[in-house]
């Protein structure tokens, strides 16, 4: 893998993250990590979005025209999210019941967009397929750090399993903290994660 | 006094450029200035300086407090008695005591936490330590339920501190009212431990026919507020530490309004805002809105109705509304800065506290909200003021050429 391709690949993950870099795609990360499993999913479905929706601009980027380009993106996008949405419904009902139109709205996630008009209408399909994956699974990770927290301190579970929910601990006088499940919450565990990202990263300093 | 000077001035090259704890300057400064006015003068140009600085500010503040405090102290302890049906016996040094052992705590937890965290902000920024925390540290107390658990305070204090007030600058940058944000934090988190009935007097066993709801929460079940105006404003009732007695509260307000620290405008239009509000919500109630057409209340509306037709003087010396106007929404902090501008933003207070209040039952303190809700609007209404005078003189100007 050339450097080139390394960084279209690392960088979303890092130093150039769509969340919290770039701060796209804020309103589905608010809306479904008050679970661990629905963001996990919800991660998954953007990640394979971008990545096919960057090849296959990729693939035609120099036969669409200017004027009208952003309408085949949409096109293309919208048919990978209704594809990802009835794979979805048929295989993890319960999942794209709880994730509701937030899978729908990917259609609309900036990252998406962003990624398209950026990257893929400039490169070639290798180096999109890397850059859409990366940005993807940086997307992901930052929803399922936040719904890790919110899910474990919010409903005591993790993906569904008990963790913090025994007698002992409610007896000892442990609550579940009741905002840690409002979409509020969510927004103040992105910008810690930015806090301490850019508190670790000269380069994201402002001068 | 003089060894204590001198005790200082033996310490300070130490914390001095170069010395052994240079790294903890800020934090021997605040000491220093915490005993000591700073007789340093300007060897520059001329500065205007009022001998009224940030520390007597909130030094004022504390004294303003303090009727309120020593009220809720007593109050507390007179709560618990009642519930155990022993207020006829319990002696004034018995309910007193009770008090101090259930309100000090809370007041120490609150200091502790914030105060190490001010400081630690303080110290890793190399700025001074500010003296704002005096007066959130004990208004936090005052608007907690007397049973509320001390981790819960610790959390909610911290959580106020570090994003509500450090991620901000610090003292006097903060948007919003650093206890409110510690109030609205457990109040959102932990529900179970700051409303419903239990919460407010400390007492596993009551006696028979004792109820521990809150005023506003027995106007919105029942439409009584099952206690006399006069228990409200006297202060014998259940609520907050600190937000039962009017007459306390009364008396820190004169306090405010004679030093000049908080605005006459901004109290009295909050209570003008809840006044107009609460009379029509009587109109409205009275004029058949919450009603269908049969005249049967509309469902889910049965305790918007009772609250709307609560009397507007109960409205105001029941819940945190005059703790509210008094203590928090005159903060010079976050409340409008310009002279017009508090008027509507108290306004705005009053009236909205009510309509929260009113139409929102699950949210039986509207205050706390209201006055959240303007703390973030006050930037935009002094914009708007000064936009408009500016406009207005432009025009002047034109007239003339």
């Amino acid at each position: 893998m050339s450097k080139k391709n390394k960084e279209a690949f690392l960088n979303p993950l890092g130093i150039n993250n769509p969340v919290t870099v770039q701060v796209l795609g804020i309103c589905s990360a608010l809306a479904v990590t008050a679970k661990l499993e629905p963001a996990l999913v919800m991660g998954l479905s953007v990640t394979i979005i971008t990545a096919f929706a960057n090849v296959v601009i990729s693939l035609l980027r120099k036969t669409i025209p200017n004027r009208i380009r952003i309408i085949v993106q949409l096109v293309v996008v919208a048919s990978l999210v209704t594809i990802v949405s009835q794979v979805l419904k048929a295989f993890a009902y319960d999942v794209s019941v709880q994730l509701s139109v937030y899978v729908g709205l990917i259609i609309t996630n900036c990252i998406l967009m962003g990624r398209l008009e950026a990257f893929a209408m400039q490169n070639a399909p290798w180096p999109s397929l890397l850059d859409g994956i990366g940005n993807g699974l940086g997307y992901a990770k930052i929803l399922v750090i936040v719904a890790f927290f919110r899910e474990l301190f919010g409903s005591g579970t993790l993906l569904g399993y008990n963790i913090l929910n025994y007698d002992c601990l409610k007896e000892a006088g442990y609550v579940n903290n009741g905002l840690m499940l409002m979409p509020p919450m969510a927004l103040i565990i992105v910008a810690c994660i930015i806090w301490w990202q850019r508190a670790h990263n000269k380069d994201l300093q402002e001068k | 006094m003089k060894a204590l000077r001198k005790f200082l001035d033996n310490a300070k090259p130490k914390f001095q450029e170069g010395g052994k704890f240079a790294k903890f300057r800020s934090t021997f400064g605040a000491f220093e200035t915490f005993l000591f006015t700073p007789n340093e003068t300007n060897k520059g140009g001329v500065h205007v300086r009022d001998a009224v600085d940030l520390k007597r500010t909130m030094i004022v503040v504390v004294m303003a407090l303090m009727p309120a405090f020593l009220f809720g102290i007593w109050n507390t302890g007179f709560q618990h008695f009642r519930a155990l049906g022993q207020e006829a016996t319990a002696t004034f040094g018995d309910i007193v005591c009770y008090g101090l052992a259930t309100v000090l705590p809370i007041v120490v937890v609150s200091y502790v936490v914030g105060l190490a965290i001010e400081f630690a902000s303080a110290q890793m920024r190399g700025h001074e330590v500010n003296e704002g925390f005096l007066v959130s540290g004990l208004i936090i107390p005052l608007v907690m339920p007397a049973d509320v658990p001390l981790w819960a305070v610790a959390v909610a204090t911290a959580f106020a501190v570090i994003f509500g007030k450090e991620v901000f600058g610090g003292t006097g940058m903060n948007i919003w009212n650093p206890a409110l944000i510690a109030r609205a934090f457990l109040f959102f988190a932990y529900p179970t431990k700051m409303s419903g009935e239990s919460v407010w007097y400390g007492a596993e066993q009551t006696v028979d026919g004792f109820s521990g709801a809150t005023a506003l929460a027995s106007a919105g079940a029942t439409g009584a507020t099952g206690v006399s105006v006069e228990d409200a404003i006297f202060g014998f009732i259940p609520g907050s530490i600190g937000e039962t007695s009017v007459i306390a509260i009364a008396l820190g307000g004169l306090l405010l309004l004679i030093t000049g620290i908080a605005s006459w405008k901004t109290m009295f239009s909050v209570f003008a805002g809840g006044i107009v509000m609460g009379l029509t919500f009587n109109a409205l109630a009275e004029s058949g809105s919450f009603l269908d057409e049969n005249g049967v209340v509309l469902k889910g509306y049965e305790a918007a109705r009772n609250l709307a037709l609560l009397p507007w003087y109960e409205h105001l010396v029941i819940g945190g509304f005059c703790f509210g106007a008094v203590f928090m929404a005159t903060d010079p902090v976050t409340s409008s800065r310009t002279e017009t501008g508090k008027f509507i933003y108290g306004f705005l207070i009053g009236a909205m506290a009510i309509i929260i209040r009113v139409l929102n039952p699950g949210y039986p303190e509207g205050m706390m909200l209201a006055i959240l809700l303007m703390n973030t609007f006050a930037p935009l209404i002094d914009y708007c003021i000064v936009q408009r005078n500016i406009s207005k003189r432009a025009k002047r100007v034109k007239i003339k050429a």
